[in-house]
């Protein structure tokens, strides 16, 4: 197959591309731009300088050819107008997950397949399994890197164009083959924040960008104010730092970030307990094949890239809409984040949670 | 491979590979005193007079130096800064070894100004005219333009200049080869060694004598006290071999290849002027299609070309050239410049002229998905 590696300048994607030739696939490397202000120099993320030189050496020495994308625009349009978007209307998106649909999946995986290219091919953590409708998504074997929380918004026809060659490995095998291969990536750091904030401060980002008056923190359960914030754009559900309480609560325990209301800029804060929920609706809808098929599978969901799957039953309630009920209380869910459901290892689809019940 | 990038760099010619292991093998400083100094002086001082006597140059206006980026730098702010005039008048469509100067002087106080071309790319003397007055501390236009090979009326813009007593600085860099190029009445000229099959790395400016320039480069003062840094004997008895190699006239070839990608796609458009325009380039639009998708496909099948330039992450941009010549920003980014060389041959032409058809399709449906 012609195949598109997207090659981040990490060590993962870098691999991903080794097998990919190995695997006798034609492989042409691209480095995606998608940075708003470009290439500036220094800091770190998916789109400096540096990454596109390590690309560029991976491909090098892979002897692929290589070539940078421009997607910036694209991104800026799709991805972080909703990340704005959502922050402003009191929810927490996943940008990373809006990337893979929107971009990785879907701008980059069109343009590659106009210009004459079969599929695209990425260093993330998933196996694609060959099952009795077609491919199916499934968890990476290293459950400590397992990325298919993130592909759960790719459809079928994304998929079918899709190859992940590290799902059958552990991250430290992959290290070693790169260094093995004389990668020079083989030590790089994972990146771990989103590559549109280098420094990891999103509030900051969000504040920029969004502004915000500074606003009451009011305990839910009293009414009482305890504290100011400067601007409720950023905070999320479940988060605890940063809001400088100077009263303690009554009963010593520390408070929580338990709602956001951005219509009347208050942030609301409670006690852990309040933060557990037994369930949510959910809307945006992806499923990873005929939904009236895989909806009664689902047995389990997953709530954060790094969290464990929930035991849980979906009831649909629309064409795109649903409920999701927990077989146990789950600790701090803000809408806006993405709900994966699982049968077991395998990804059925995904949902935008939108509210949540007690 | 069918190399049709010579505007970028082009191919080392025999004659210039074989004066540079000749001096290569010799140990010596042109500005040492002793024999050896005296031999790489020598070296220095025939490949200048071979050079001068090639362009009609005076040997002793030529300053050598890193090569066209360094010559333009040093024209552009070397000019502006020996005088107490304080506008700098640059075409819009000059390379960036002069724009980013231009824009770098703006820092110190210039007011720099941009002369409007027509849509062919060339200079527009009556706007020219208007801008002249005697603060004019430097005009710069260049030779031929880099990307569309628009010829620009450089003795019309000289004489403009010389009434007025301003001094003009010229990019050669392309034009450089060319058996009719001639420095002539140019003040201020960059020219560059690998364009025409000399190596990378060596360059000069003709420079009139009688003209001040402040030094970018201090330390030992070896050319004429504008530039120093030790003369890279090798490299210019390389540029002077280049040049003074057989002259290959590339007209022919360029004119197969432009009626051969007429044919080959009807809606392309031929960019630049399509007379007065370098011997070596095609310059065209695709309608519809990205630059960069057309590139890959062409290197794909071993063709290279360019999209014109792009920036440090290796992302085309959209050409400014084209945008002063009254494109907009879909346009200018949908074309491609096909250069030919001294070793191009018409299995070349025929190659990029075979394998456009399919890419100009393909990168057209994958016009709008970025």
């Amino acid at each position: 197959m012609r195949v598109v590696a997207a090659l981040s300048g990490g060590v993962d994607s870098a691999v991903a591309a080794a097998r990919l030739v190995d695997a006798g696939h034609d492989v042409t490397g691209v480095h995606l731009a998608l940075a708003e202000k470009r290439y500036a120099g220094g800091g770190r993320g998916c789109c400096t300088l540096e990454d596109v030189h390590d690309a560029r050496r991976a491909a090098d020495m892979l002897g692929i050819a290589f070539y940078v994308w421009d997607f910036a625009q694209r991104f800026q349009e799709t991805v972080l107008d909703d990340f704005l978007q959502e922050y402003r209307e009191g929810r927490t998106p996943n940008p990373c997950v809006n990337c893979n649909q929107h971009i990785k999946f879907a701008a980059v995986l069109e343009r590659a397949q106009a210009l004459g290219f079969d599929a695209v091919g990425t260093g993330h953590y998933a196996r694609l399994v060959d099952g009795p409708d077609g491919v199916e998504l499934h968890r990476a074997v290293d459950p400590t890197k397992d990325q298919s929380y993130v592909l759960g918004v790719l459809d079928a026809g994304q998929l079918a164009a899709s190859l992940f060659p590290l799902g059958d490995s552990h991250k430290s095998e992959v290290r070693e083959e790169a260094a093995a291969r004389g990668l020079l990536v083989a030590d790089k750091p994972d990146s771990h924040d989103i590559c549109f904030i280098p420094d990891g401060d999103t509030r900051a980002f969000l504040r920029d960008r969004l502004g915000g008056d500074s606003g009451p923190i009011v305990d839910e359960a009293s009414g009482a104010r305890v504290g100011t914030h400067p601007g409720a754009v950023g905070f999320t559900i479940g988060q605890r730092r940063g809001l400088n309480l100077r009263q303690p609560a009554p009963d010593g325990k520390p408070r929580y970030i338990v709602d956001v209301d951005m219509s009347s800029n208050t942030v609301f804060v409670g006690p852990p307990a309040r933060l557990r929920v037994h369930g949510f609706t959910v809307d945006r809808l992806r499923w990873t094949g005929p939904s009236d098929l895989l909806a009664p599978l689902i047995d389990q969901v997953q709530l954060r890239a790094h969290a464990d799957p929930v035991t849980a039953r979906f009831t649909p309630t629309g064409a795109a809409s649903g409920e999701v009920t927990l077989a146990q209380e789950f600790s701090a869910v803000a809408a806006g984040q993405i709900a994966v459901f699982y049968q077991q290892d395998r990804v059925l689809g995904s949902g935008r949670i939108i509210s949540t019940g007690g | 491979m069918h190399y049709l990038d010579h505007a970028a760099t082009t191919a080392l010619r025999p004659e210039a590979l074989a004066a540079m292991q000749r001096q290569w093998q010799q140990v010596g400083n042109p500005s040492s005193l002793h024999n050896a100094g005296r031999q790489a002086r020598r070296t220095v001082e025939e490949s200048r007079e071979q050079i001068a006597d090639l362009i009609g140059a005076k040997p002793a206006d030529i300053v050598f130096t890193s090569g066209g980026t360094e010559a333009d730098n040093l024209a552009v702010k070397g000019i502006a800064r020996s005088g107490s005039k304080r506008r700098v008048l640059i075409s819009a469509v000059e390379h960036h070894a002069v724009l980013d100067p231009a824009d770098a002087l703006v820092q110190e106080g210039f007011l720099v100004e941009r002369i409007p071309v027509d849509a062919d790319g060339r200079v527009d003397l009556v706007a020219l005219a208007s801008l002249l007055d005697d603060e004019v501390a430097l005009v710069a236009v260049m030779w031929a333009n880099n990307e569309v090979g628009t010829i620009e009326p450089i003795a019309e813009i000289a004489q403009m200049c010389a009434q007025r007593g301003i001094p003009l600085h010229s990019d050669a860099v392309q034009i450089l080869g060319d058996p009719q190029f001639e420095v002539a009445a140019v003040p201020s000229v960059a020219l560059s060694a690998h364009k025409v099959g000399g190596p990378v790395g060596v360059g000069a400016l003709v420079l009139d004598r009688n003209l001040d320039v402040k030094p970018l480069i201090h330390g030992g003062g070896q050319e004429r006290d504008v530039r120093s840094g030790t003369l890279d004997a090798a490299g210019i008895a390389g540029f002077a071999a280049a040049l003074a190699a057989p002259a290959v006239d590339t007209r022919p070839l360029r004119d197969e290849l432009i009626t051969g990608i007429r044919q080959a796609v009807p809606d392309a458009i031929l960019n630049g002027d399509p007379v007065r325009r370098l011997a070596n380039n095609a310059h065209f639009s695709f309608p519809g299609c990205p630059g960069d998708a057309l590139l890959m496909l062409l290197d794909a099948a071993h063709v290279a070309v360019s999209t014109g330039s792009a920036c440090t992450a290796g992302i085309p941009q959209p050409s400014h050239v084209l945008m002063a010549m009254g494109a907009d920003e879909a346009a200018a980014r949908s074309s491609l410049r096909f250069s030919l060389g001294w070793n191009s041959t018409g299995e070349d032409v025929l190659a990029a002229v075979d394998a456009l058809p399919k890419a100009v399709e393909r990168a057209r449906r994958a016009g709008g998905r970025r």
